[in-house]
């Protein structure tokens, strides 16, 4: 028994170890020649782009059911007209970031495991050091820096979504004044919130990226263990989104209010 | 530093001193308990080729990883084309490995790239090469290969054969003094390992490229060393069998338990009496 943990810390300090020195490496090789230009265009194409429709849709139900949700309970009050107040508050705060977040974690930490697991287990990642390539600077670099900057980009659109959304259900089935609706959003968002909204996405961008790199770099076995990596990815990810979002609110909350 | 050898000994008969462009010296490398490489020397001289046979996991293909700096010994010292290897951070041995190619086992190809992006994946990333002139090389190392007519093709559309013979125009496109072949003929059928073979002859005599190959196809081995390739009056190429002077450039290592068990020409081991080299040539 004393032997499983024992070889299960040491596994897990390693695995920790690891993840530290790639972030290092990272960070080295974002700010040192040679950068490769056509990678990051390319992944903050397929990170940016391609997340765009599930963001959207994710975004617009939240805010609609949110909107909805509340409706019913603002009405016990005979506080229905500040439904743009909570649905705005919510989503820019809290629900817009983790909710991106987790289907970022979803779309993009899962593809980035499975594409650099598979590269490990065909022998692609040594061949490109083989060639003179890092392939820290060639995958993982391009990959993070498209991962934080459009993470909080891919937020925004959600919450404008969300709060869209929010505004149908407000208007049409709330039967609340369009004009209402908005200055209720107006009134009840301050900038800290806005700021909260929008630090906490390159945070998550930033870790799920991260850690799709570490897991798929660390992908051993054949297909299985491609498989095994991508699982990982999602379930450490999304895990990760959830904890972060915590820690960055509590230090924002510390800082800002 | 200097490790004797045959190569070196049939140079110092011809009259002619060649500086070493690959040096192992008492290298060794375990995994754990697990004693991989045990005190293995050796010393390669240019244009030759070195072609290490072993059972599986007898730590052929783990040589081939440590020479291009993908991992590194417990102790011992890896010298490569003068540079000292071993001791080497990973930037520093970028520009190693840019005198070194190498073909993986299964090829290694960039599976999202084209034949041409592949080929020439390393002039167009890590050189300021424009581009038409890259473009001229890969067309020109593909039509060496003669696989001129699949540039534009993906990896997945081509066969295991013409996979490993892209692999090989890959590794040579850049012009390296060393060539690195792991397994590049296992899995393929007798014709198109002779092909692959073929390939390897022809960089080593034609380009002067230095190969180390680490198969356990005892019949690609022995091709590989006893073959030579001329280029006739007519421009063509022709492969036929080597003369002693020439099939003395060829060395045959043979791993054992982590050691070398034997070191000589394919004269040599065929003639050895050792009871596991004969088992494993039967």
């Amino acid at each position: 028994m004393l032997t499983l943990l024992v070889t299960w810390a040491k596994a897990a300090v390693l695995e920790v170890q690891e993840y530290v020195r790639l972030q290092a490496a990272t960070w080295r090789a974002a700010v040192t020649r040679p950068f490769y230009v056509h990678d990051v265009v390319e992944q903050f194409e397929q990170i940016g782009i391609g997340s765009l429709t599930v963001v959207v849709l994710t975004g617009f139900f939240t805010g609609a059911v949110l909107a909805l949700q509340t409706g019913i309970t603002l009405d016990q009050f005979g506080a229905r007209p500040f439904v743009g107040r909570l649905v705005s508050a919510s989503m820019v705060k809290e629900l817009g970031p983790v909710l991106t977040g987790l289907m970022l974690a979803g779309r993009v930490g899962s593809g980035i495991a499975a594409e650099l697991g598979s590269m490990v287990v065909t022998d692609q990642i040594n061949a490109l050091r083989a060639l003179g390539t890092d392939p820290v600077r060639k995958l993982v670099v391009p990959r993070v820096l498209a991962g934080f900057f459009m993470a909080p980009v891919l937020t925004i659109i959600a919450n404008t979504v969300g709060v869209v959304g929010g505004w149908l259900i407000a208007v049409f089935q709330l039967r609340v004044a369009s004009s209402l609706y908005w200055s209720s959003i107006v009134e009840g968002l301050y900038f800290q919130d806005a700021w909260m909204g929008l630090i906490k996405p390159f945070c998550l961008g930033y870790v799920i990226v991260t850690i799709g790199c570490h897991v798929g770099l660390r992908a051993r076995g054949g297909t299985q263990g491609v498989g095994r990596a991508t699982t990982n990815a999602v379930v450490a990810s999304s895990v990760s989104v959830i904890a972060v979002d915590f820690f960055v609110t509590r230090l924002l909350i510390t800082l800002m209010y | 530093m200097a490790v004797e050898t045959r190569g070196a000994a049939v140079l110092e008969a011809r009259g002619e001193v060649q500086a070493p462009v690959l040096v192992l010296e008492n290298v060794s490398l375990a995994f754990d308990e697990h004693v991989v490489l045990r005190d293995i020397s050796f010393t390669l001289l240019p244009g030759h080729s070195k072609i290490i046979l072993g059972a599986s996991g007898s730590g052929k293909s783990t040589i081939l990883k440590l020479i291009l700096g993908l991992l590194k010994p417990d102790s011992g010292a890896i010298w490569v084309n003068g540079h000292r290897a071993d001791a080497m951070s990973e930037p520093e041995l970028m520009q190693v490995r840019s005198g070194l190619g190498m073909v993986f086992q299964e090829g290694a190809l960039f599976d999202s790239l084209t034949v041409a992006e592949n080929v020439g994946y390393r002039l167009y990333e890590e050189t300021d090469l424009p581009l038409d002139q890259v473009r001229q090389r890969v067309e020109e190392v593909l039509g060496f290969i003669g696989l001129a007519e699949y540039i534009d093709r993906m990896p997945s559309e081509l066969s295991g054969g013409q996979r490993r013979r892209v692999a090989i125009a890959r590794a040579m496109a850049a012009k390296p003094a060393i060539l690195l072949y792991d397994e590049a003929t296992t899995g393929l059928d007798p014709i198109t390992a002779t092909t692959v073979d073929e390939e390897i002859v022809k960089l080593r005599d034609l380009e002067q490229v230095t190969s180390i190959m680490v198969t356990h196809q005892l019949r690609d081995a022995f091709y590989v060393a006893t073959h030579e390739a001329v280029r006739r009056d007519d421009g063509l190429i022709r492969i036929q069998p080597a003369d002693e002077r020439k099939c003395d450039e060829a060395e045959f290592i043979m791993l054992k338990d982590g050691g070398i068990a034997f070191e000589g020409n394919a004269a040599e081991l065929r003639a050895s009496q050792d009871l596991y080299l004969k088992t494993f040539l039967s």
